[in-house]
């Protein structure tokens, strides 16, 4: 099935390769390069390339594409997929999957590669099972290694392989059993210029932090879980106890996982956190332009809003931007044309506004387009679409441990970069989307 | 291993001239003799058994190598040597990987080994060996496709695995080397459709895909009626039959004919198929979902492909990637299936930081699902697009504009209208998108457009776009009798520019003077001639061809120019108007989802996605007949401990089954067929399929009994009842000779165990007053007697009933005292009835895990009140204990009337010593001061562990740890039978199955440390007998020998 996997950095450069048949040329990537050139935006490069003899398949993730050569038939998403978990893979093993976290570990991203696929196959995928057989480097253990010339492959045998659930390890031991939920939903919505929501829906996964010993068998149940609409199930999850009973009843994986993502209908109407007045207007004839928006609180359910960040693609002909701000800062890249400006928090006191001037190019023609308005927030201890976790039951062990449940809203819509940390998983706009004045040209 | 390929490397390598080689090999004694007959000898060594002259050829071929000599020809019998022995080791994870390593050595020379390999390993007891042996499938056809023909025969093998593991391999296999056999399918159709959710995501993805072919060849279409029923949608929409009956004549003519047709009904295989994938449209994996998703869209009726749609429009969040090729295939099915993604439209609205493609494929989808309805909305947001800064976006947008217009005719002219004002747009991009779609409009309908037209025309002198100037130049060419002033200036101001416009631009300026000049030759006749000159020496071929073959055509020439009376025909023909159609229409003879579909081209190895066939195949092929039990030698030597959960995979895939005897499976995906006749079979396997439905994944909904008692007890419930009419069919088969009835006992222990756990006992009822017996009985014991044993009692026979002994005497850990026997002690007074002042109180040691904590030793507590008062609050008093040791008290009694009595379970940590236990029992009135000193037999548990394993714990535990101790067995004693009882009784341990018939090996495990207690009794014929036990505590091994001795001896 895959034959071979090339990494290349942003330059172009072929930094890692693997063939797991044969070799096939570096050559090959040429007809990669030859599409990423067309493409002119790496986030355009099509997934799926065409070459005489091979079928090239690639990823892009954080500044590094994955590109898989195939020679036969083979589903797209399959080794899609395969490749995104490769992704993940080294993200868990390093913290993050950048070039030179692949460099530093050359070693054990081989390792890693041939124990993911046997002859173009995937095999071990699960990272519970991976990190019984190769373990992740640490640095004490990067020191052992150099000075007593030890690999990172485990030297006990992966018994997680034969289970008949393989994402979890057997005999895992904790001091302190702890079971922490992160319940994060996201609102993805368009709005119009008139401030009236063409789109909205609430996207939402629960992550989990599980450290517990033993094997527990665990069962999270909701107080209205028919508010989930669909859903989709790491698959430790028992999805006939599910269809029965809404009950997530599971045997869960060690460590961090993402247990289900769910979508909330967009029939049910969607609370839209805050609004922008806003106002941007360039003068006919004139090299300057008028920028005025403000933020207010709209349905916070009494919560505070922070982190809000406004990012705006100002058209081209923008020169730079004189602008003052009641709160926060604000940048304008003139290269990009992109306006960012940091609020921080909203104290429905006072409202946060930016307004002064655009500097246009003299003698172009007034700008045609009105920018479009991404704004990101954040509010704490919200799920904006009032699910909430009724309890959490253990059996199987016998021990009591600590339970905890967070839940965040934020803006939304989703992108890469998963980040460790939890407050930083993705960036995520909502999108206002503004007509400009001039009415409507269609119908 | 790793020294293997060192050969091949050195083939190349020459020997020193000259070298003394010959007087210091052995092999050749400092005889001249000839290389190949010197290879010869060490080969012959190591075809040896004898693992010392092996090491010698090794060590001389080393030698050799390192010499320069070429041992290639060596190679086979080294990789023999060195791979083969692994691929024999007692470790199914070092035998897997060892058949791994063999089969990636890609040398044609070891292909033999290869495949001989690979059929051992495909009949491995071990799925997780037998997994690999399917992935080493692929890499030997690759290496030798000679092969085929025997690899089909393992993948035949191998497909009637029955466990989850191997399924996805094994299908992967089948796909890469004989996807065109689907006759290999037939029997394996409804296993595969059951086991299909618990195999791995790799897996599922492999499985569909082929089960989608595999239904298109052997099932009906379902929607071969919908045809009928799409002429007259209405009626089918509210088809009640009153609208039937009342209908007009032409719909009762439409009616009538549909029950001419046979009605469709549906295989309940294709149902089966279609049941079972639709819970997999929720995995978290893209490819799974979208494997799915094409299964409904090909196989499902047309009312249930609905389904898929959420799901697809959930996977639009994903990667990037991952929404281009699902937006591929949405935009394929929304021209087939326009109503499933309509309520999902605004999930396909656009955002500003969508990347291009992919803002492409979504409004490819938008456009597919306008219709009538919803089309204001859609144009609303084609408008906001239009204002996109992405120039590309914009021109796609353009079109789909257009492509609305043209499929719906409401909306035309508001299309129309709006992309006129589009012409008036700053950016030249976008005016000449809008020129180039708006000549296709206006082709419809071009008489009532003469002033669009001549708007166009005017734009000429501004618009350097060349598709657009050329479409200008058509339109004005072709409708020019509705321009008839302008077109001629439009022509004079195109001469002018000739040599500086793009060859595109250059043809149709020669097409517009054409006809021009067949219909205004007045005006035109000149600036026709003059371009068709400049023409003429144009430096492109085409326009100069296209010059010369135009003059020929209009201008009447000397020779008669038959072809010049028609050339008005021929130029001023009405033109059919374009459809202006997806680009993804019809792509939909690709399988979805495959790569081929994504190209919109063959790749290579597509399997064509077969039509569906006019007459059903016949669908007893899938049935499956209970074959005999065919028994697998090796699968009893090979037994081994089993992951824990391994053994609850689920309900039809056991953790012993071989691949290749697989009754239960076959019983168990023959539900249809099988009789209803009450038999312990069919009735097994009802309660079989239930399991399947409650347990999601296998992994059983345990929660009500797992609170009472740990969930490794329940897990074990998930083995179905089959097993137990199957094994003990297998015993009596078996019986005839005692060390092989043993044998198979042994390997069958688990899944009878597992057997009776199922009858879904109440916890309580378990833990049932011990009794000295071993026999059958005691198995019933732990079931409540409304519930008989599933086998029949005609094959419970005599042999039966030993070999159930036998049976019980080997336990897991997981079930430690299931069937074992109760302790020798049996019940011990706690508290006498004189001194307790009417409450009598004994303790029995059940040997079951303690439910709360494995490291406490689960004591059963028997109150009687003997005395003519209600005993009141029976609990137990703040214990004064030894250090480490660990009371779990039981729930207090509220009252215990005269005459009654209660049983209680009390967990204590003996930490493994013999030191007593003492606390208080309290009543509501009085105290007691008890104590409870266990035998040093109940501080274990069992375990299982095969013979080699054992060996080699009973390697590490020598010197200090072993105790050894001789003894006479008396005559009564020599059986296997009695001694085995003896030992367990005394001793919770577990029986380790043996190659040799005297020797007897039992293992346990402390319950507070968990140290080994490995026990061997190794009698003799006169009934001399030594035993040996090692054990890390020694104190606990001493004590255990005597208390074994003792009852060896009594």
């Amino acid at each position: 099935m895959i034959h071979s996997l090339f990494l290349i950095n942003c330059s172009g450069d072929i930094f890692l390769e693997k063939h797991w048949k044969s070799v096939v040329s570096q050559s090959v990537c040429d007809y990669f390069f030859e599409a990423q050139e067309k493409a002119a935006d790496v986030e355009n490069v099509p997934p799926v390339i065409s070459t005489p003899h091979h079928y090239l398949i690639s990823i892009y993730r954080d500044k590094l594409f994955f590109v898989s050569v195939i020679q036969t038939e083979v589903p797209p998403l399959f080794v899609i997929e395969f490749l995104h978990r490769v992704a993940d893979t080294f993200q868990d093993y390093f913290g993050e999957c950048s070039e030179a976290a692949i460099k530093d570990n050359v070693v054990i991203v081989y390792e890693l590669l041939e124990e993911m696929l046997d002859n173009g196959f995937p095999l071990a995928t699960e990272s519970n099972i991976l990190k019984e057989l190769i373990k992740p480097p640490t640095i004490l253990r990067s020191v052992v290694n150099s000075i007593t010339g030890s690999s990172n492959v485990g030297d006990t045998l992966p018994t997680g392989q034969l289970s008949n659930i393989p994402w979890r390890r057997a005999g895992v031991k904790y001091t302190n059993n702890e079971a922490y939920f992160d319940v994060v939903e996201e609102i993805d919505a368009i709005i119009d210029k008139s401030g009236s929501t063409v789109f909205a829906e609430i996207q939402g996964v629960i992550d989990a932090c599980i450290k517990l010993s033993g094997m527990p068998d665990l069962s999270l149940s909701f107080m209205n879980p028919r508010l989930l609409d669909d859903v989709s199930f790491h698959p430790c999850i028992r999805f006939k106890r599910w269809e029965s009973e809404r009950v997530l009843s599971f045997i869960p994986p060690d460590g961090n996982f993402r247990l289900i993502s769910y979508r909330v209908s967009s029939q049910n109407l969607v609370a839209i956190p805050v609004y922008v007045k806003h106002s941007i207007s360039f003068k006919e004839n004139s090299s300057c332009g008028r920028f005025d928006i403000t933020i207010g609180p709209k349905q916070n359910m009494g919560k505070t809003i922070e982190g809000i960040t406004v990012t705006v693609h100002m058209p081209k002909v923008v020169l730079n931007m004189n602008l003052t701000t009641t709160q926060g800062s604000y940048t304008f890249d003139p290269v990009t044309k992109v306006l960012t400006w940091d609020v921080g928090k909203i104290t429905p006191q006072k409202l946060p506004s930016l307004k002064g001037l655009v500097n246009l190019q003299s003698g172009a023609p007034k700008p045609e387009e009105n920018p479009s308005l991404n704004i990101q927030f954040k509010i704490q201890q919200l799920a904006i679409s009032g699910l909430k976790v009724n309890r959490l039951d253990m059996y199987g062990e016998k021990y009591k441990p600590f339970k905890g449940v967070k839940y965040v809203t934020k803006a939304g819509k989703f992108q890469e970069d998963v980040g460790g940390d939890f407050f930083s998983i993705g960036e995520y706009h909502l999108t206002a989307a503004h007509c400009n004045s001039k009415g409507r040209k269609l119908q | 291993m790793s020294a293997a390929p060192a050969y091949s490397e050195d083939k190349g390598g020459s020997a020193g001239p000259g070298e003394p080689e010959y007087g210091h090999d052995p092999a050749s004694g400092g005889i001249f003799s000839s290389d190949y007959k010197r290879h010869d000898d060490l080969k012959e060594m190591l075809d040896t058994n004898k693992d010392s002259l092996k090491l010698e050829a090794m060590k001389r071929i080393v030698a050799m190598i390192a010499r320069g000599k070429n041992a290639s020809d060596l190679f086979p019998a080294v990789v023999k040597n060195v791979a083969c022995k692994n691929i024999e080791d007692p470790n199914q994870l070092i035998r897997a990987s060892a058949l791994r390593v063999l089969s990636s050595i890609r040398v044609p020379i070891i292909v033999p080994i290869m495949m001989l390999a690979i059929k051992e390993a495909a009949s491995d007891m071990s799925p997780y060996v037998r997994k690999t042996a399917a992935h080493a499938i692929p890499k030997l056809y690759s290496l030798d496709s000679d092969q085929k023909d025997q690899l089909i025969e393992v993948i035949e093998k191998l497909l009637a695995d029955k466990t989850t593991l191997v399924a996805g391999s094994v299908v992967m296999a089948f796909e890469e080397v004989c996807p065109e056999r689907i006759d290999l399918i037939h029997k394996n159709y409804r296993k595969l459709c059951n086991l299909l959710i618990d195999v791995e995501e790799w897996g599922q993805v492999v499985i569909i895909s082929m089960l989608t072919r595999y239904a298109r060849t052997q099932f009906l279409s379902p929607t071969q009626n919908e045809s009928l029923l799409e002429e007259n949608a209405e009626k089918a929409f509210y088809g009640s039959e009153e609208d039937e009956a009342k209908g007009a004549g032409s719909e009762e003519t439409a009616a009538a004919s549909l029950p001419a047709r046979k009605p469709y009904i549906m295989d309940p295989d294709h149902r089966l198929l279609l049941r079972n994938t639709k819970p997999l449209l929720q995995s978290r994996s893209a490819a799974v979902v979208m494997a799915v998703a094409q299964l409904y869209f090909h196989l499902a009726p047309k009312a249930e492909v609905g389904v898929i749609a959420k799901a697809l429009v959930r996977l639009l969040r994903s990667h990037s990637e991952v929404q281009y090729v699902v937006l591929q295939n949405v935009a394929t099915m929304s021209i087939k299936r326009r109503g499933m993604f309509e309520p999902y439209l605004k999930s396909f609205y656009i955002r500003s930081t969508d990347p291009t493609q992919i803002k492409i494929l979504k409004l490819e989808v938008l456009t597919n699902l306008a219709n009538e309805t919803n089309i204001p909305t859609v144009l609303r947001e084609f408008q906001t697009y239009i204002r996109s800064m992405d120039k590309d976006f914009v021109a796609a947008t353009i079109q789909a504009i257009g492509r609305c217009a043209t499929n719906i005719g409401r909306v035309r002219d508001t299309c129309l209208n709006g992309l006129v004002q589009l012409l008036s747009n700053r950016d030249e991009l976008v005016v000449a998108e809008s020129v180039v779609v708006i000549k296709k409009l206006l082709q419809m309908q071009p008489a009532q457009h003469g002033e669009i037209i001549k708007h166009l025309a005017k734009l000429t002198d501004n618009i350097q776009v060349p598709m657009a100037r050329a479409s200008i130049l058509w339109l004005i060419g072709e409708y020019c009798e509705h321009v008839p002033r302008i077109a001629p200036d439009v022509l004079r101001k195109m001469a002018k520019t000739f040599t500086a416009e793009e060859d595109i631009v250059k043809l149709q300026v020669i097409n517009l003077a054409a006809k021009l000049y067949l219909t205004n030759s007045k005006q035109t006749k000149l600036l026709t001639q003059y371009v068709l000159s400049l023409a003429k020496y144009d430096q492109n071929y085409d326009i100069r061809d296209r010059a010369r073959f135009t003059r020929q055509l209009i201008v009447p020439s000397e020779q008669g120019g038959a072809l010049s009376r028609h050339a008005k025909k021929l130029f001023l023909a009405p033109k059919p108007a374009p459809v202006l159609e997806s680009s993804f229409k019809d792509r939909d003879h690709f399988q979805l989802g495959s790569l081929s579909h994504l190209l919109n081209a063959k790749a290579t190895g597509y399997q064509e996605l077969p039509d569906w066939p006019e007459e059903a195949p016949d669908p007893s092929v899938r049935n499956v007949e209970v074959p005999e039990w065919t028994k697998c030698s090796n699968r009893e030597k090979r037994k081994e401990k089993e992951k824990p959960f391994y053994s609850d995979s689920e309900g039809e895939s056991g953790p012993t089954e071989s691949a290749d005897s697989d009754p239960e499976s076959e019983s168990e995906s023959d539900s249809k067929s099988s009789s209803e006749s009450g038999s312990g079979e069919s009735s097994s396997e009802s309660d079989n399929e239930d399991q399947d439905e409650d347990e999601e994944k296998g992994r059983g909904s345990e929660s009500e009994q797992s609170e009472e008692d740990g969930k490794r007890k329940t897990k074990k419930k998930k083995v179905p009842e089959g097993k137990e009419a199957s094994s003990s069919d297998e015993d009596s088969d078996s019986s005839s000779s005692t060390s092989e009835s043993e044998m198979t006992s042994e390997s069958e222990e688990e899944q009878l165990e597992p057997a009776s756990w199922r009858r879904k006992t109440p916890p309580s009822s378990k833990r049932a007053p011990a009794t000295k017996e071993i026999s059958l009985l005691d198995l019933e014991d732990f079931t409540p007697p409304s519930v008989q044993p599933v086998s029949p009692p005609a094959i419970v026979s005599t042999s039966l009933a030993a070999d159930l002994e036998g049976l019980t005497l080997t336990d897991s850990t997981l079930v430690p005292s299931l069937l074992s026997p109760v302790s020798r002690v049996g019940r011990q007074e706690l508290l006498h009835r004189v001194a307790g002042e009417g409450l009598v109180v004994d303790y029995t040691f059940s040997r079951q895990p303690f439910s709360g904590d494995p490291h406490m030793v689960s004591v059963h507590i028997h109150f009687s009140n003997s005395s003519d008062t209600p005993i009141k609050g029976l609990h137990v008093g703040t214990p004064k204990l030894p250090a480490g040791i660990g009371i779990q008290e039981f729930p207090e009694i509220e009252s215990l009337a005269p005459g009654e009595s209660a049983t209680a379970v009390m967990g204590i940590n003996f930490c493994d010593s013999t030191q007593a236990a003492n606390f208080q029992l309290c009543t509501q009135t009085r105290q007691f001061y008890v104590s409870i000193q266990p035998p040093v037999g109940e501080l274990m548990a069992p375990v299982f562990m095969s013979e080699n394993e054992f060996k080699k714990e009973q390697g590490k535990l020598m010197g200090m740890n072993e105790i050894t101790e001789k003894l006479m067995l008396p005559d009564t004693c020599r059986s296997d039978h009695t001694v085995v009882q003896k030992v367990t009784a005394t001793a919770n341990l577990g029986r380790v199955p043996c190659g040799t018939s005297d020797e007897y090996r039992f293992a346990g495990r402390t319950l507070t440390s968990g140290s080994l207690v490995l026990l061997t009794l190794d009698a003799r014929p006169a009934g001399a007998a030594q035993l040996t036990v090692n054990s890390e505590k020694m104190v606990i091994g001493t004590m255990l020998v005597k208390d074994v001795i003792q009852a060896l001896t009594q």
